[in-house]
């Protein structure tokens, strides 16, 4: 394994003294996600750097090579009825570690659970001049040295190349069932945000057509309790529905229409904005898909006023930046960021922003 | 700039109290509670709002003069120590909460405000915030998000980090930022984790938009002793291998069973090799299935005696000998110094053992608590300042049981810092490429490195000089050599 990283140490330090862009790939299945690499690049394949390292049940912890599928990842964990518990969408059956992590997306999970990020131990990266570095460690508590860990999730690649991840994993929980109930948007926002402030098992919300689905997690007894409590319909495929929800498979997602995601504060009232919703995390999270009367610029004012921002999720060769724009003072911490990491600007140049 | 014309310059913005220059009322300011280290700052300002504290950066970016930040002056690891040329900058009055909104669970408050006293605004909405470092009484939650406390509940709720949601941050030269949102996410680089924990190295926090989750509706703590500390470590492992995330899960090692029972009579086992305490929280339903069956695995796990705590008054009373372990160790010895490494627990037994052979050969004692659940140990080192040469003595020992914990594959803080105190440590945690690249985020940050100078991250120069036996994934200088 470590002439694979020598591999990969020669070939960064080529592209960093010749300048030539280089384009971390893992298996594609998030290409569709972010801004295209503006230049021309050569492609650093990170797949083949796979495998569990360590997996520890009673640590909850394990750590993987980037490279190592997301599948494998959770078929081990399951066996000792573990999980992913902010729940990675894959979007595709090849989904890696590193991908994941580069990506920064959470599923259905994450507003009762946490993020990618919060999940995030420590990491193996190499930076912009092929330096081997390991930042954070395989504990759960440790706050020795700045987190850079965590700066590498949502960073798309552009402050170097994650080698390995160590990851906090959690128990599944023993009993899991789905509610659904019949509820306009308003009064949806109103009880979702009301319920995640009571001590309820919720660990994901979901409302689309009209609908609002509950998924209720923990001992058996307490799921049965908060039931009774919420009321509802019990949904029989449970698992089906928001497998379908994290994967995007669900029909909402079926559409040649630009897809937004708006990350908001979770009680904003519906959205004023023309065209079908879909939304998550007590309300946190709104997909909007938009037709052409909804501009860029007045989906992400909206986004900003209710306190989030707004990414362009998936497009059609669109000009549009994926990315929420940055304000002058954060666009500067950034390119002072990018500048120490990867000094040469080699790293998938404009993946998150065309400046870095 | 000489002192004086710092103080003036001062004081054409700031009201006469708020900027403090002579000796003795310098005095206060000389540590926080890592009182070992001690230095008066040139000058203390306490300004009252964040204009104020944009103008006073200014002036020192512009006279290039060292800031140091402090909240309440709690902090373990000397994070807060002045500068001897510097300006040591409290938040202390800017401890107003601006906004509790009970809808969308979180509140907006300043970064002098203590820790509890979040919790209590939102407690009559049945909401909390969850971090609760044993010091939150007192200590601030700028204090906190700089050094991303953790505290006794953590396994389950998270530290800092994971209970933020917005921060806004001056940089040394005065600019603003707004970082994270009201969102559960935002665009760009994660700057929200970057700021967490970064020791006031990187900027000034002036405001702070925190998570509040709900108050379980019930908490219930089975205790449990054995008469040997591998057995209670493997009862930690059996609790979460059997799939339980308790709320909190506190280990404490016979010599502090004893300092504590002798005062406060918490009910403990004297006998015991050591003791659990492992809480259950959430809706009743929940926490009565849980609580059954961490009582089973306590058995199972070879416990020699188990109690529930039958009411709240009686929980309690469980926690209270816990809580009480430094004052106790306070008692039992003129002064006592709290290490903070944190270990993967399958290493525990080997590491008190460990503890165990340094304190014969430092002739020096130490009780051991322990944030078992998530691997973080508390050794006290009881000593006397008094003694010429016993604080040298304990430091040393200290520093080697931090790196002990490097060579089992920890950390040298769990929740503490780094501050100025195991600085020389960070040189056996981390290599010369990563120390490089902890400057270089500060550099993008401050340029001119006026923030804090001096913590969190040592020089290579510093290193260099210590010769610091490195220990990085576990490949040891000398393998061959037995370790524990």
């Amino acid at each position: 394994m470590q002439a694979m990283i020598d591999q990969y140490q020669t070939a960064i330090r080529t592209a960093a003294e010749h300048k030539t862009p280089l384009q971390i790939c893992g298996s594609g299945t998030k290409h569709f996600y972010g801004n295209p690499v503006t230049e021309q690049s050569n492609t650093l394949d990170a797949t083949a750097y796979s495998g569990i390292i360590d997996y520890e049940p009673t640590e909850l912890v394990i750590t993987a090579r980037a490279g190592t599928r997301l599948v494998d990842l959770e078929a081990a964990l399951d066996q000792h009825g573990q999980m992913l518990a902010f729940e990675p969408p894959h979007f595709g059956a090849a989904a890696t570690l590193g991908g994941c992590v580069a990506a920064g997306l959470s599923g259905p999970r994450r507003a009762a659970a946490g993020a990618v990020r919060d999940f995030v131990l420590g990491i193996r990266m190499l930076n912009g001049q092929g330096e081997d570095l390991s930042f954070g460690g395989q504990v759960m508590k440790n706050v020795a040295g700045y987190d850079v860990s965590r700066l590498m999730v949502g960073a798309m690649g552009t402050l170097g190349m994650l080698l390995e991840v160590s990851l906090k994993v959690l128990p599944k929980p023993a009993a899991e069932i789905t509610l659904r109930m019949q509820l306009d948007e308003i009064a949806a926002i109103e009880k979702m945000n009301q319920w995640a402030g009571k001590p309820l098992p919720i660990s994901a919300t979901c409302h689309v057509n009209g609908e609002l689905f509950v998924r209720l997690s923990g001992a058996e007894s307490a799921v049965r309790a908060a039931q009774v409590k919420l009321g509802g319909e019990e949904l029989s495929e449970s698992g089906v529905f928001w497998q379908s929800i994290r994967e995007q498979t669900h029909d909402f997602f079926q559409s040649a229409q630009p897809l937004w995601r708006l990350s908001i504060q979770s009680t904003t009232s519906p959205l004023l904005l023309p065209g079908k919703q879909l939304m998550e995390w007590n309300g946190g999270l709104r997909w909007f898909l938009g037709d052409e009367n909804a501009s860029a610029e007045t989906i992400r004012r909206t986004a900003k006023n209710a306190g989030g921002h707004a990414t362009l999720f998936r497009h059609n060769e669109s000009c549009i930046p994926v990315f929420h724009p940055l304000d002058t003072g954060m666009m500067s911490i950034h390119r002072a960021l990018k500048e120490k990491f990867d000094p040469s600007g080699i790293f998938n140049p404009g993946r998150l922003y065309p400046e870095i | 700039m000489s002192p004086q014309e710092l103080v003036n310059s001062l004081r054409s913005f700031l009201p006469p109290e708020a900027v403090l220059y002579e000796t003795e009322d310098l005095k206060p300011y000389e540590c926080d509670g890592l009182s070992a280290y001690r230095q008066l700052p040139m000058v203390v300002v306490l300004p009252q709002s964040e204009a104020q504290i944009i103008q006073i950066l200014q002036l020192c970016h512009a006279t290039q003069t060292p800031v140091v930040a402090r909240g309440a002056g709690t902090g373990l690891s000397g994070g807060a120590l002045p500068h001897a040329q510097g300006v040591l900058l409290s938040l202390a009055k800017l401890n107003r909460i601006i906004a509790v909104d009970p809808l969308a669970r979180m509140a907006r408050v300043q970064p002098g405000v203590r820790n509890l006293a979040i919790s209590e605004a939102a407690a009559p909405h049945g909401l909390h915030y969850a971090p609760d470092p044993s010091s939150q009484i007192a200590c601030s939650i700028g204090g906190n998000v700089a050094e991303n406390s953790g505290g006794v509940h953590c396994l389950k709720y998270g530290l800092t980090v994971h209970n933020i949601l917005r921060l806004r941050v001056l940089t040394i030269s005065g600019e603003c930022l707004e970082i994270g949102g009201e969102s559960l996410d935002s665009a760009g680089y994660d700057l929200l984790a970057l700021m967490t924990g970064s020791e006031g190295m990187l900027g000034i926090v002036t405001e702070i938009t925190v998570k509040l989750i709900p108050k379980p509706e019930k908490a219930q703590l089975v205790m449990a002793a054995f008469d040997d500390v591998l057995k209670a470590g493997n009862a930690v492992a059996n609790v979460i291998g059997a799939g339980i995330i308790p709320a909190g899960m506190e280990m404490m090692d016979k010599i502090t069973i004893h300092a504590v029972e002798e005062f406060l009579h918490a009910g403990y086992d004297l006998d015991a090799a050591a003791i659990l305490l492992c809480e259950s929280d959430g809706g009743a339903e929940e926490v009565t299935d849980e609580i059954q069956r961490i009582y089973a695995i306590m058995q199972q796990s070879g416990a020699t005696k188990i109690s529930t705590s039958q009411n709240e008054a009686e929980r309690l009373k469980f926690w209270a000998g816990r809580k009480a372990a430094f004052p106790a160790a306070g008692r039992v010895s003129p002064d006592y110094y709290c290490m903070d490494g944190t270990i993967p627990r399958k290493h525990l037994a080997d590491v008190l053992r460990g503890i165990e052979a340094l304190s014969q050969e430092y002739g020096l004692r130490c009780m051991n608590v322990f944030h078992a659940g998530d691997g973080n140990l508390h050794p006290l080192i009881l000593y006397d300042a008094n003694q010429p040469g016993e604080l040298e003595k304990t430091e040393e020992f200290g520093g080697k049981i931090l790196e002990m914990c490097i060579r089992a594959g920890g950390t040298i803080t769990g929740e503490h810092g780094v501050g100025m105190e195991k600085i020389n440590q960070m040189c056996a945690q981390f290599r010369t490429g990563e120390l490089a690249m902890f400057h270089a985020v500060k550099a993008a940050f401050d340029p001119s490195g006026l923030l804090n100078p001096g913590k969190a991250v040592p020089t290579l120069h510093r290193c260099a000089e210590l010769g610091a036996m490195h220990v990085h994934r576990g490949e040891q200088k000398f393998p061959e050599l037995p370790r524990f």
